[in-house]
This record gives structure tokens, sequence and C-alpha cells, in this order.
């Protein structure tokens, strides 16, 4: 037994002498060397975000110029070409490059801090998720911007994705592009699932879990499972297009019904993945506005998982009309009815934490309890297109892209705005305007309904989705005119968004350590917190550490007392159920190995795109090397044994 | 406005449509309830505000355990069980009555989609009583049409809102669908699977009529190409054998090719290009001139025809009758 | 002031020990990962037979000549890789040596006879959905055995530096799972396309 395999690790008070020795340990380079191999969950969650927004505002314009071509019937602002692309681009934009990324984003930044830990599992790893989302996002833009934007929409049915009818590099930009950026879901997904069940604050048991954390951790399950379904159709999709396999060709015994079974199976359940840990902010931030604790914690935690796990089970709703026997139509049927069940958990534990509690107004609140109202609207939505009788007519028509959007911008958009006005304040220390704040959110929920409340009655009036144009005598002239007038007034509340936090950024009302009085760990430390996050590691006692004055807990959660862990950078380990301290962990320094891996990684898929294999095999040297770099075992992280080598 | 446009279906014509529509409004009328009582149980929520402001005003009201309100998701659960339950029992009931193929139809179609037309074979007792013709079809009210769908080249999807709903048109496979008009008229359909470019302009229409009227349509179409009387028509049905015949069929003439659609009785429909434009001589001649222009992306080239061979050959397609 | 929770102090594992660390945990979620890759490959190996009907595999009796003593021989490989890692686990350095390597030379072997066999098949992957599966499926397994070998090769190296120890080691388990990993997805692959035909399916 040597003296560095065990340690009983210190527990003291914070301490000014503490917090520098911390300080030295943790505090990375500044400048571009620490831009390029920061591995601070920070950090990356805070790129996490601004990437996701810009990919937002650039999805957001391909469909302001879409609304300018169906505002009036006819119109030939675009050609059927580019309307093509731009839909596809819209939707493979918020849908992958947005939606889920921006959620990854807060969950990068929040969970370490949610969860009383120092960083996530894997930092490295979760600067090499970030560099990879980065890279396949400009992967598949440098489609779009070089004329070969996918052009089959974002479920990207075969055979029209096929070689013969779709020649161009098209489909191969999108194909390759999406099997790159699973990559980063992956190992996202997983460094999720380790960090909440390894890395939790002694106390935490699964039990005291923000919300947030549930939501985040079952999407990444669900992630880490149904992503190899996607990225291997897209792979079969390049092969068929490329080498002449025969997957989806029927001439050569291949299905195209396969490719939805796969897209789908993925499909559904990232849907969820993209909804539920937005859900989760809510379920989190809405009770800090009510006052009061979450009602049915459990029971919203229990629905949060029963909702994937029906997921997982009604992919087939989204092929209702391919022609399947009625027997599987039923099943598939009834999981879609009943999956409602768990998500009128989570409505009626908002709207009972309101009614229960005692709600003040913020623009945050306003976002997060709006959402329950669009939520509902996106849900009612869905329940009629479960009926597979009425989703023969619905499908396929403007009542699904309203559904779908209340879905998305409801459920997604609009409680990361939310989360953006509430946790703003730590992560940059200040404010963001309240007055203008209001502004953004009314001009923001009335541009959003405007546009997409009369949209269900067009679909109800038959106009098909992926239309470039249509005529005069259909009788959607007005109901699209007034879609486009809202989707710029919403646009225009976008834009408040972003004046507010580029006016607020390093000029906005200094904020406190817990500036709401909110209850969870996060809001223990400083704001911005320091980069090792909490001087001493808390241990808790309740689901609201930072409330136990006033709801009482026995015994109390420790906060400014606990596990000192300054001899290294290091943090605790702890039991997956109960957290338990288990281990010390020993963290990585910065490293330039998963930017570089991932140069390795674009180096393979640009080769693959232009058939240069010699680019290709030396890219994959690259990578190979730069994960021998990072797996090395290293005595300073305890890889190896120190006496030994 | 109204809710009576082309393609709704909530005036539907059809048996197969109309059972769904009661369904349809079963579930709106419930979805919209629920928007209006969850909106409802928002604004009281609203109603009883202690603070309008920013964080000073949030943490100005003291955080208070409150009632612990679980009953709340009880009932809304058991609230929300009920319609469920309704609507899926319903759907049930309703999926048995407009699914699968009927036993004993009155008349059997193949329909195949392409990019971006429809073709129509009408499948007779013998051979020589099948015909084929593109983006219109006709069938007699009050019977039952049997539709057996398939994929030309890519996904498509068959629909007539106000008889019947969609049904895809997947290559490798065929898909069942059926039609029974309940009143004489002409019904509007679309593609509803996107299918590349022209996804938009992919329409058809339904045209039924009384079982007489069905029995003459069909009679006439069986009848070979109307013969060339005069001059300009001769000359125009040579140019339409040479030209036209590469790619499209005229039963009874040279023209027998069948990468378009099929122009026997040609001028008898009603629309050019599966319903971009209505079939008149003049939009019939800006159709032939710039089919590319008209619909881009379309396989029918532009024809450069002089001024005198485009008037002869609409001489010759005009009594395509 | 009410009573504070505080973790008892007592003594904690610096660092990964034994399989104790997150690196194991990470390991397990990659493989589940990988583990639904190789599920949904074999979805489609069943949806393609269920849907095609009859004649849609192309070798009814596939040859086991070949195929099921390399098979043996993977499975073989893991006990073997198995031996070694227990080599680390006991301070028996020669053993570990011996088990890493051999367990890659064995797997090698198994690749090499793999090629051999891709060119054994009358038919290649462009001749129908079937042939394309078969060899996208096995040439992604081909790939996750390439990576296997490349893992047990530096397990090998950094044994011979004397990295590890009977306590410091996670490599050597985390990387010897993988290659469990990589075997029991190849007895999947097996059963499916050398022998279900035999039990009548897609034939």
């Amino acid at each position: 037994m040597k003296a560095a395999d065990l340690r009983t690790p210190l527990s003291g008070p914070d301490s000014v002498p503490h917090q520098a020795r911390l300080l030295k340990l943790w505090e990375g380079p500044g400048g571009l060397a620490g831009f390029l191999g920061s591995v601070d969950h920070k950090q990356i969650g805070g790129r996490y975000i601004v990437t996701a927004f810009i990919f937002l505002i650039l999805g957001g314009l391909e469909a302001l110029l879409m609304r300018l071509q169906l505002a009036g019937p006819d119109r030939t602002l675009l050609t059927p070409e580019q309307y093509d692309e731009l839909f596809s681009t819209h939707g493979m934009t918020m849908i992958f490059l947005y939606a889920s990324p921006v959620l990854s984003g807060f969950s990068n930044y929040l969970w370490p801090l949610l969860l009383g830990s120092r960083d996530m599992a894997f930092p490295r790893l979760n600067a090499f998720g970030y560099w990879v989302y980065l890279a396949s996002g400009m992967f598949l833009y440098a489609g779009f911007l070089t004329g070969h934007g996918t052009n089959d929409g974002w479920f990207n049915y075969v055979p029209y994705a096929s070689q013969p009818y779709n020649p161009g590099l098209n489909e191969d930009f999108y194909s390759l592009g999406m099997v790159f950026l699973g990559i980063s879901t992956t190992v996202g997904a997983a460094n999720f699932i380790v960090t909440a069940f390894r890395t939790r604050a002694p106390g935490m048991s699964l039990d005291r879990l923000p919300i947030l954390v549930w939501g985040t951790l079952t999407a990444s399950v669900a992630n880490l499972i149904v992503v190899p379904a996607v990225s291997l159709a897209f792979l079969m999709l390049w092969l068929d297009r490329q080498f002449g396999t025969q997957f989806f060709n029927t001439a050569g015994g291949g299905q195209p019904l396969l490719w939805q079974h796969l897209f789908w199976i993925f499909g559904h359940p990232w849907v969820y993945a993209i909804v539920l840990p937005a859900m989760g902010m809510v379920s989190d931030g809405l009770p800090v506005f009510c006052r009061r604790p979450l009602v049915g914690y459990s029971l919203v935690a229990i629905s949060t998982v029963a909702t994937m796990i029906l997921g997982f089970g009604v992919w087939v709703h989204h092929m209702f009309a391919t022609g399947l026997p009625g027997l599987g139509l039923s099943f598939f049927s009834a999981a879609s009815i009943a999956i409602t069940l768990p998500s009128a958990v989570a409505v009626f534990a908002w709207l009972a934490t309101i009614r229960l509690g005692k709600p003040v107004i913020t623009t945050a609140f306003l976002f997060f309890s709006s959402m329950i109202l669009l939520f509902v609207i996106g849900g009612v939505s869905g329940f009629m297109t479960a009926s597979v009788p009425v989703d023969w007519q619905l499908t396929d028509t403007y009542f699904i892209v309203a559904h779908i959007h209340y879905v998305l911008v409801g459920i997604n958009v609009f409680p990361v705005v939310g989360a953006i006005y509430f946790w703003f304040p730590k992560m940059r220390g200040r404010f963001l305007d309240e007055k203008l704040g209001r502004w953004n959110f009314w001009i923001m929920f009335i541009g959003f309904n405007l546009a997409f409340l009369p949209m269900h009655l067009t679909g109800l009036m038959g106009m098909p989705r992926r239309v470039y144009t249509y005529g005069p005598n259909m009788g959607w002239t007005t109901l699209n005119l007034i879609t486009s007038v809202g989707s710029f007034v919403f646009a225009v509340g976008v834009v408040l968004l972003v004046v507010n936090v580029v006016k607020c950024w390093s000029k906005g009302k200094t904020a406190s350590s817990n500036p709401w009085d909110a209850p969870t760990l996060e809001w223990s430390v400083s704001s911005p917190p320091p980069p090792y996050n909490f001087a001493v590691i808390p241990t808790v006692a309740s689901r609201h550490p930072l409330w136990e004055d006033r709801l009482g807990s026995a015994p109390r959660s420790s906060l400014d007392q606990g596990l000192l862990l300054d001899v290294g950078k290091e943090t605790i380990g702890t039991t997956a159920v109960d957290a338990e301290p288990d281990m010390i962990l020993e963290m990585p320094e910065d490293s330039y190995a998963p930017v570089l891996a991932t140069l390795g990684i674009a180096g393979v898929f640009t080769g693959m795109i232009l058939k240069e294999w010699p680019l290709t095999a030396l890219a994959a040297v690259v990578l190979a090397v730069a994960l021998l770099w990072w797996l090395w075992p290293r005595r300073e992280l305890r890889e190896r044994e120190p006496a030994h080598g | 406005m109204s809710l009576s446009t082309p393609l709704g279906y909530l005036d539907a014509a059809g048996t197969r449509a109309d059972a769904i529509v009661s369904l349809t409004w079963y579930m709106l009328i419930v979805s919209i309830a629920v928007c209006v009582i969850i909106g409802w149980l928002l604004l009281r929520g609203y109603r009883e505000v202690r603070g309008n402001g920013g964080a000073a005003e949030t943490r100005a009201v003291a955080v208070a355990e409150g009632p612990d309100g679980s009953r709340w998701i009880r009932n809304g659960l058991l609230l929300s069980g009920i319609p469920l339950l309704v609507a899926l029992v319903w759907t049930m009931v309703t999926l048995a009555a407009v699914s699968g193929p009927p036993p004993h139809p009155a008349v059997t179609l193949d329909v195949t989609g392409h990019q971006w037309w429809w073709e129509v074979t009408y499948v007779g007792a013998q051979p020589e009583d099948s015909f084929t013709t593109a983006n219109e079809i006709h069938i007699p009210v009050g019977a039952r049409v049997l539709v057996r769908l398939h994929g030309g080249d890519v996904i498509h999807s068959f629909w007539v809102p106000k008889l019947s709903g969609k049904t895809d048109m997947i290559p490798g496979q065929t898909n069942f669908g059926w039609l029974q008009a309940n009143a004489a008229g002409i019904y509007a359909g679309q593609c509803s699977e996107y299918c590349g470019m022209q996804h938009a302009h992919m329409m058809l229409q339904v045209v039924a009529q009384s079982p007489e009227d069905f029995a003459s349509w069909r009679d006439h179409q069986l009848q070979a190409a109307t013969a060339p009387d005069t001059p300009a028509a001769q000359r125009g049905a040579q140019l339409v054998e040479y030209r036209c015949g590469l790619c499209h069929q005229i039963r009874g003439t040279h023209a027998g090719a069948h990468s378009g659609p099929d122009l026997s009785h040609f001028a008898s429909r009603h629309t050019i290009g599966a319903g971009l434009l209505p079939n008149t001589p003049g939009t019939l001649a800006a159709w032939i001139e710039n089919a590319h222009n008209l619909k881009p992306g379309n396989l029918m080239p532009n024809q450069q025809l002089t001024g005198d061979d485009l008037s002869d050959v609409l001489a010759y397609l005009e009594l395509q009758r | 002031m009410a009573e504070q929770a505080m973790a008892a102090a007592r003594e904690l594992p610096v660092g990964p020990i034994g399989r104790r660390g997150v690196g194991w945990w990470g390991v397990g979620t990659l493989v589940a990962s990988e583990a639904a890759l190789f599920a949904y490959l074999l979805f489609a190996y069943f949806y393609y037979g269920a849907t095609a009907g009859t004649n849609w595999v192309l070798e009814p009796r596939p040859n086991l000549g070949v195929a099921l003593p390399n098979t043996l021989l993977l499975l073989a490989s893991s006990v073997v890789a198995w031996w070694g890692e227990r080599g680390v686990l006991y301070g028996r350095r020669p053993q570990a040596l011996l088990g890493f390597g051999l367990a890659a030379i064995m797997g090698c072997i198994f690749a090499l006879v793999q090629v051999h066999e891709w060119h054994t098949k009358p038919f290649t992957f462009g001749t129908s959905s079937f042939g394309s599966l078969y060899f996208l499926t096995t040439g992604l397994h081909e790939a996750h055995v390439v990576v296997g070998i490349l893992i047990l090769l530096f397990i090998f190296i950094w044994t011979a530096l004397d990295y590890f120890s009977p306590r410091r080691r996670l490599s050597v388990s985390a990387g010897v799972l993988y290659w469990h990993f990589v075997d029991a997805v190849w007895l999947c692959v097996f059963s499916t396309y050398y022998l279900s035909p035999y039990l009548g399916f897609g034939t």
C-alpha cells in the first residue's frame, strides 16, 4: 500500500489562502493557447451556447427568406432549387445545430455547478465534443455555401436522396456531416451519463437531482442508444450514392422504408432529447419565481424518464401513411396517445406550482410560464396526429409544420431564452435589462403566435408542406401573409434578445452570487463562478440547499465547510445512487489533444467528400496520434504506477 | 375566408374522408378546450402575482413550502385520461372502417407516381379493356374504387382530401387506397410527400360522375386516336408522332413511348402539367414551347417549333378529345 | 443552527484504482453505443429478410469450414486477453505480456482470415442488399477488430514499459473490456449470417 494510493481528504472551512491555492491549480492560461486547450466546462458550455445561437440566427434568416417567398401566391423570389435547399438547411440547422447543442451548452455550463462538482467527469472529452460540433457544423454549412446544401428536408427520405435523383454533392455533405456530428452527440451523451452518476456532491442522492439533470440525463441515455441508428442510415446512404451498394435501391433488393425506420428510431427520441432538458429548465426555474419548491418533484422526474421510455416506441407514428399493416398502426397509435400522459404530469405540476405559489413576474418567469401554454398547444396538435386516420389527412400539411414549431420553439426556444435571463447573472455576474426583456418577451410571444397559430388552420385547409409556391385560388393567401408578418415580428424579438445580451455583456447591473434567491447549488458560488467552481465540496442534505433556512431540513446541507481537495486538480467521485464519497478524482490539465483529434476527423471527412483518399489516410494518422497522446497513461492522473516505468 | 378550400377535408364528400371528419372535430374541440382551460388556469395564476420587476422584487417575496399540490397532478391526469381514452377507442373504430382495400371494388386503378405527374391505368377484365391516362381520374359516384399505388421513381403520396387521406407511393411495394365519392364533382388531389423540385406542382383531379357518364367516358377513352381531318392536322399528326412520340403514347398512332404521360384523348383533360395550367389551346402552345420555364426541372424539353409547326401540332392535339 | 450534514471522513482511493474510475464507466458507455450500432445492423438484416420474402439470403448454406474455426479463435483470444489481465492483476508481468501479445496475434489472424473469407464469397457489396449488408456489417466489425488490436498492442507496450501495477491498471481493464465486446459482437454477427440461414431465415 503506497501513500499516494489512499488519502483521507481534509475537510475544513473555506478561506482566502485556500482559494488562492485552488485558483493556481485550476486557472488555465488566457489567450489563444487557453482558448484551444481549455477543458473548463464553463468555457466549453459558453461556447456551445454562443455557437448554437449563431446557427439559430442563420436558420432564422433562412426561414425569413422562405416566408418572403410564401407571403403571397406564385411569388418568384426564390427558385425551386433555392427554396428546397433553404427549407432543408433550415431544418438541419435548427434541429441538429441549434436545438440540441444549445441545451448541451447549458447543461455543460450548469451541471457541475448544480451537482456540486468542479468539472465534468471527462473534461477533455467535453472539449472534444464541442470542437467536433463546431467542425461538423462548418462542414455541413460548407456544403450549403458552395451550392451543395442538403435539399431533401431534414429527414431526407430515399430514394429522392439517392444518387440517380440527386446527383450533386448535396446529399453527400449531409450524409457525411451527420455521421460527423453524431460523434459529438455520442461523446457528449457519454460524458453527461458518467458525470451524473459519478461526480455528484456527497449527499446528492438521485432523489435530490435538479430536474434539468434528470432531463439531460434521460436525453443522453437516449442519444447514446439512438444516434448510431441515424449514423448508420447516413453511412448506408453515402455508400449507396458513391460505391454502388444496394441498401435503398429496390432494383437491388433494397428497401426505401428501412431508411424511414432507422431515421425515426433515432428521430423521435431525438425530439424528446431536445425538449426534456428544456422542460427541466422550466421545472427548476419556475419555482424560483413562484417562491416555493416544484409541486410533485418525484412525479415530474419519473414522467421525464417515462416520456423517453414511451418515446422509444412511437417512431412509426411518422410512418402512418406508408402502408404498414393495421395492427401495427393501432399499437403505435395507442402508444402515441399514451405519451400525452407523462407530459400532462409536467404541465399540471407547473400550473400547480404557479397557483400554489406566490408568483413574481420577471422576464424569465414570463418565458418559463408562457412555455406551458405553448407546450400544451404543441402537445394537443401532437395528440391529434397520434390518431392514425386523422394523421392520414394531417400529415405532411402545414398543420405538422405548426405542430413542430410549437414543440421546438415553444418547448426549446422559449425556455432557453428564459434560461438566458435566469442564468446570465450567474454566467456573467451581470443582469440583463428587465425592461428590454419585457419588450423582448412580448414581441417574441406575439410574433410567434401570430406566425404559427394560424398555420394550424392553413394545414386544416390542406396546404402541403415543402411546396415552394401555391396558387392564388387555393384559399391560403391571407393565412400565409399573416404567418409571414408574424415571422418577421418574431425575428424582431430575437434581435432584441441579442441587443440585450450585447448591451449588458459588460455593462449590465452587477449581480450577487444568489440574485434571485434561488435554492440550488450553482447560486452558492460567486457570479461568475471561479474556475474551480466550489472552494469546498458541499455536502447536500436536501433538494433545495439554499432554502433550508426557510423550508427546514435536518440535518442541513453544508456549503461553507467541506472537502478542501487542494493538493492537486481534484474533485470528488461518489457512488452512483447514494452519492457517498467513493474516490478522489484527478482532473486533467488543459490539452490540445481534443482539438488535434478534431482536426484529424475533419480531415478524414473532407478527404471522403473530395474522394482524396491520401488526405483521409493522413488525417487518420493525425487522429490516431492525437488519441494516443490523449490516452497515454499519465502519472499525474494516476493512470499508471508512479514508481514504475 | 372559408374552411372550404380545394384541398380542405373538413367538408368531405367521400365515404372514407367522411369517417375521419367527425373524429377530427372531436379531437380538435378537445384540443381547443384543453388549451383554453390551461390558458385560463395560467391567467388565474398571473392574477395572484406578488411582484412584478426583477431580482429585487423576486427576493422580496418570502419563500415558503406551500401546499403539497400533488392532487393537481392526480386530478389533471384523471381529467386528461378520459378524453384520451375516448380518442383511442374512436381512433380504432375509425381505423377499422377506413383501412384495408374494399373486397369487391367496382373499378380498379393502378396509379403510379412520377416526378411530377400521375400515371393512371384503368384495369379492365380483359387486357383490351385496360387503358392508361394521366393526372385525371374519373370515378362513378357511389361506387368503391380500389386504387393500387406504386412509386415510379421516388416516394410520392396520393391524397384527395375530400375523398380520402394520404397513402404513400413507395418504389418496390404496392400500397392500397380506396375512393368513394358520394356526390358528383371535381375533387382536387395533391402529392403530399416531398418528391423534389416540382412537388408543389404535382396535382391531380378526381372527376366523380354519374355511373352512366362514367361508362360513356370509359368507352370513349378506350377508342383509338381521332384521325386528322385537315391538312394542318395531318402535318401536325406527323410532327406529334415524330417528336412527341419519343416520350409519349397516343394509342392508335405510332407515338408509343411511355416515359411521359399518355396523351390519348389529351384534349378532354382539364389541366396541363399535372394541374399547373388549364388546358386551352393558348396554354398548350405555351407549354409545348416553354415547358421547362413554366415548370422548372420537369423532363419535357422546350420544343423549338416554328409558328406553322406549332399551330399544326395544336390542330392535331385539339382533335384528341 | 441545525446540525450540518457532513460526509464521513475516511480514506479514499486517489485516482483510478483497479476498475474503480470514471474511465471504466466511460468505456462502458462507449461499448453500449457501439453495441447499439450492431443491433441496428442486425435489425436491418432481419428487416430485409422479413420484407423481401424468400431468396434474399444469397448464401443459404454458408460454408462454416473457415468461419467457425475463425470464430472460435476470436473467442479464445478473449480468454487469452483475460488471462493477460490476470497477469497484471497478480503482478506477473511475463504472463501479462504473453497474454496481450498472443491475443493481439490471434486478433490479427482472425482479421486476415476474415479478409480471405471476403474473397471466397460468391457475391460483392454491389450484388444486392444482402451483399451490401454482409460487407458493411463484417467490414464495420473488422474495423473494430483493428482498433481492438491497436489497443491490445498499446496495452502490451505499456505493460512492457512497466506502467501498471495490480492497483493502477485502469487502461488494461478498459482495453480488455473493449476486446471482449468486439468478440461478443462477432458472436452475434456470426450467428446471424452463418447460422440463421440454416434455420431457414430468408432462404
